[in-house]
């Protein structure tokens, strides 16, 4: 055994410095860069919201949210201001997810459509409609709601009404029916529903080829093969998808402000002829708002902004824990 | 012959029936059982890719099928459990005939086919939103068959496929926590468990280390003791090891086709044509 010494010495461990050529690393600065504008971006909006809208927070506190009432004061102490957004909060919500509930099937059902079913050259031309359609403005939406959809939204909800009116939901005071939040959401369903479509159908189409095929070799039929793999390894950007149309319909307003009968109390009865959301209400006062009831809506506004990125942070956590692992 | 449009899967007669003679002395034309192909050809849109191909798929036997890149192995097998017609322009001309029966048929549903036909993949890919146990039995949900005893399958068909010792006491874990090679006999069991009479493999072991090929190889030889086995190598030791039968397939730049077909032993020790000897060789491809 010559010449092999044992040694009863361990040795340090050495550094293993990594070192990025020049390229890398002026490539390195610039990517970063771009990432922390962005994150600084996010920082300084947030951070303007919050400085503008503290006093209102200081002098209202938690009621700010929970109150019912939007009343400029007259400026002589007989009427004084009264700024809330709870029933805004709410109907925010309440419209954001009855649109994302009727337009999660759609985008999905149309999705693995486009995907596993539809003829080649049917794909192709649907394709290029849906990213077509997920660039048309919320304000054509909102005129074609009110001139076309309405009017069946009206007779879906008087039928609705007079089958499932025993479930607290769909119960009305006044059967008016008209500029409902459930219209309101149905509208905004079809706004989002391309953008969900799109997404879920990348994804769909990321599956595996020979996990697809194995399920047919297994003998399986095609929705066979989507229920055992394709849905699973979808489920992340199904929710994905979900996630941004939910994020762009909490955050909606033209066509919000176009349809929906805004009215300042708690309303949780979809067909009833009242509701209405913090970016509508924020678009509605904004010209003629005192100075103090400026601060009111951008506080609304600080409120928007937390909620849509409480929902993305949510999004994120559940993506990352179902992404279907190899 | 007919002509074809373009996407359509053809049934052709061809008066010129030449099946490769092969096995044909010892099994009549009558009552063969197994898998038959029948002047095979294949396209991809205008792209003819495999040209006249006959060859049968005896019961009780392995098949090995080898030949350069590119010479329509993959494509081959895959017309032999209609996966072929998946490939939005691909057409097909030629008979499969599985017990006699033709599996182009328009009265044949290609599950159907399918479930009797199975099939393993290159790469080992066991379900990943399932654990072991269920990834067996992925089959049977997918064809909707109705069976009385879920463990019974499971002992049974991981024990064919040689893994039933290994993951015996761990049933629940994910496909994905195997290694390589276990994983790929999890998927030969998956195959198994709907009780197919052919299984095709397309270069099953080209990703595994070689202990795990000889593993499957193992494997290989003792499901041949009830189905005909298909498989697709690059390996030449490989299909001597395994294969009762060897069919060498090679393309001239054109279409791909047969060149022989015989037992093993004769293939590679006394082939009838020049090319299949430089090949087995190792001379090129
Ligand atoms: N999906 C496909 N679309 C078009 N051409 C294909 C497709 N798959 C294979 N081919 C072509 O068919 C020929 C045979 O391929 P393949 O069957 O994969 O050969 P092998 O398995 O022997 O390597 C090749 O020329 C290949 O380019
Ligand atoms: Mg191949």
């Amino acid at each position: 055994m010559d010449g092999v010494a044992k040694t009863e010495i361990i040795p340090v461990p050495r550094e293993l410095a990594v070192v990025y050529n020049r390229a890398d690393r002026i490539f390195r600065r610039i990517v970063t860069s771009g990432a922390l504008t962005s994150l600084i971006l996010l920082g300084l909006i947030g951070m303007f919201l919050f400085v503008k809208s503290a006093q209102i927070f200081n002098d209202r506190g938690i009621s700010f949210i929970t109150g019912s009432n939007w009343t400029a004061g007259s400026g002589d102490g007989v009427i004084i201001d009264d700024f809330s957004i709870g029933p805004m909060l709410t109907g925010t919500i309440l419209v954001a997810v009855i649109a994302l509930i009727i337009a999660m099937p759609l985008a999905i059902g149309g999705a693995l459509y486009l995907e596993f079913y539809a003829p080649f050259r049917i794909r192709k031309i649907l394709n290029a409609l849906l990213d077509l359609a997920a660039a048309i403005p919320s304000l054509i939406f909102g005129l074609w709601g009110l001139a076309v959809f309405t009017s069946f939204g009206e007779r879906w909800s008087v039928l609705l009404n007079s089958r499932f009116g025993w479930i607290p939901f769909i119960k009305v005071q006044n059967e008016v029916f008209g500029r409902s939040p459930f219209i309101a959401g149905c509208v905004l369903a079809s706004l989002i529903v391309p953008i969900i479509t799109s997404v879920t159908r990348e994804v769909f189409s990321r599956t595996p080829r020979d996990l697809i095929d194995t399920c047919y070799a297994l003998g399986g039929s095609r929705w066979g093969a989507i229920r055992t793999v394709v849905l699973p390894f979808g489920r992340s950007g199904i929710i994905g998808g979900a996630m941004l149309g939910l994020g762009r319909a909490l955050g909606e307003t033209v066509a919000v402000y176009l349809l929906l009968n805004i009215v300042f109390r708690y309303n949780f009865r979809i067909l009833e002829s009242e509701g209405g959301n913090i970016a509508s209400l924020i678009a509605t006062k904004f010209g003629e708002a005192t100075e103090y009831e400026l601060k009111a809506l951008v506080a609304a506004g600080f409120v928007l902004f937390i909620l849509t990125l409480a929902v993305n942070m949510l999004a994120a956590t559940i993506v990352q824990k179902s992404t279907v692992r190899k | 012959m007919k002509t074809l449009k373009q996407g359509e899967i053809a049934m052709v007669e061809n008066p010129q029936i030449n099946v490769v003679t092969m096995v044909e002395a010892h099994s009549p034309q009558s009552n063969f059982r197994g898998l038959e192909a029948k002047n095979i050809h294949a396209w991809f849109g205008k792209h003819h890719v495999l040209s006249d191909v006959s060859l049968r798929f005896p019961e009780r036997t392995v098949t090995g099928l080898i030949g350069p890149s590119g010479c329509g192995k993959s494509t081959f097998i895959r017309l032999l459990n209609r996966m072929h017609e998946f490939i939005p322009s691909a057409a097909m001309a030629g008979q499969v005939l599985k017990d006699g029966e033709d599996i182009y048929a328009p009265e044949i549903d290609a599950a159907t086919v399918r479930l009797k036909i199975g099939m393993v993949f290159q790469k080992p890919n066991p379900f990943p939103a399932m654990n072991i146990r269920e990834n067996v039995l992925s089959g049977i949900k997918l064809a909707h068959l109705k069976v009385a005893d879920h463990d019974s399958i499971v002992e049974n068909c991981l024990t064919r496929a040689g893994l039933w010792k290994e993951v015996k006491d761990r049933l629940n874990a994910t496909g994905g926590s195997l290694s390589g090679g276990q994983q790929q006999r999890l998927c030969i069991a998956r195959s198994l468990a709907v009780e197919p009479n052919v299984l095709l493999m397309d270069e099953p072991c080209s990703a595994l280390d070689p202990g795990s090929t000889l593993r499957i190889e193992e494997t290989i030889k003792e499901l041949a003791e009830k189905i005909a086995v298909v498989i697709v190598t690059h390996n030449m030791q490989q299909a001597a090891r395994v294969s009762d039968f060897c069919a060498f397939f090679l393309t001239d730049g054109g279409p791909g086709y047969l060149v022989e077909a015989a037992p093993t032993k004769i293939l590679f020790t006394n082939p009838s044509d020049v090319r299949t000897a430089d090949y087995v060789q190792g001379k090129f491809g």
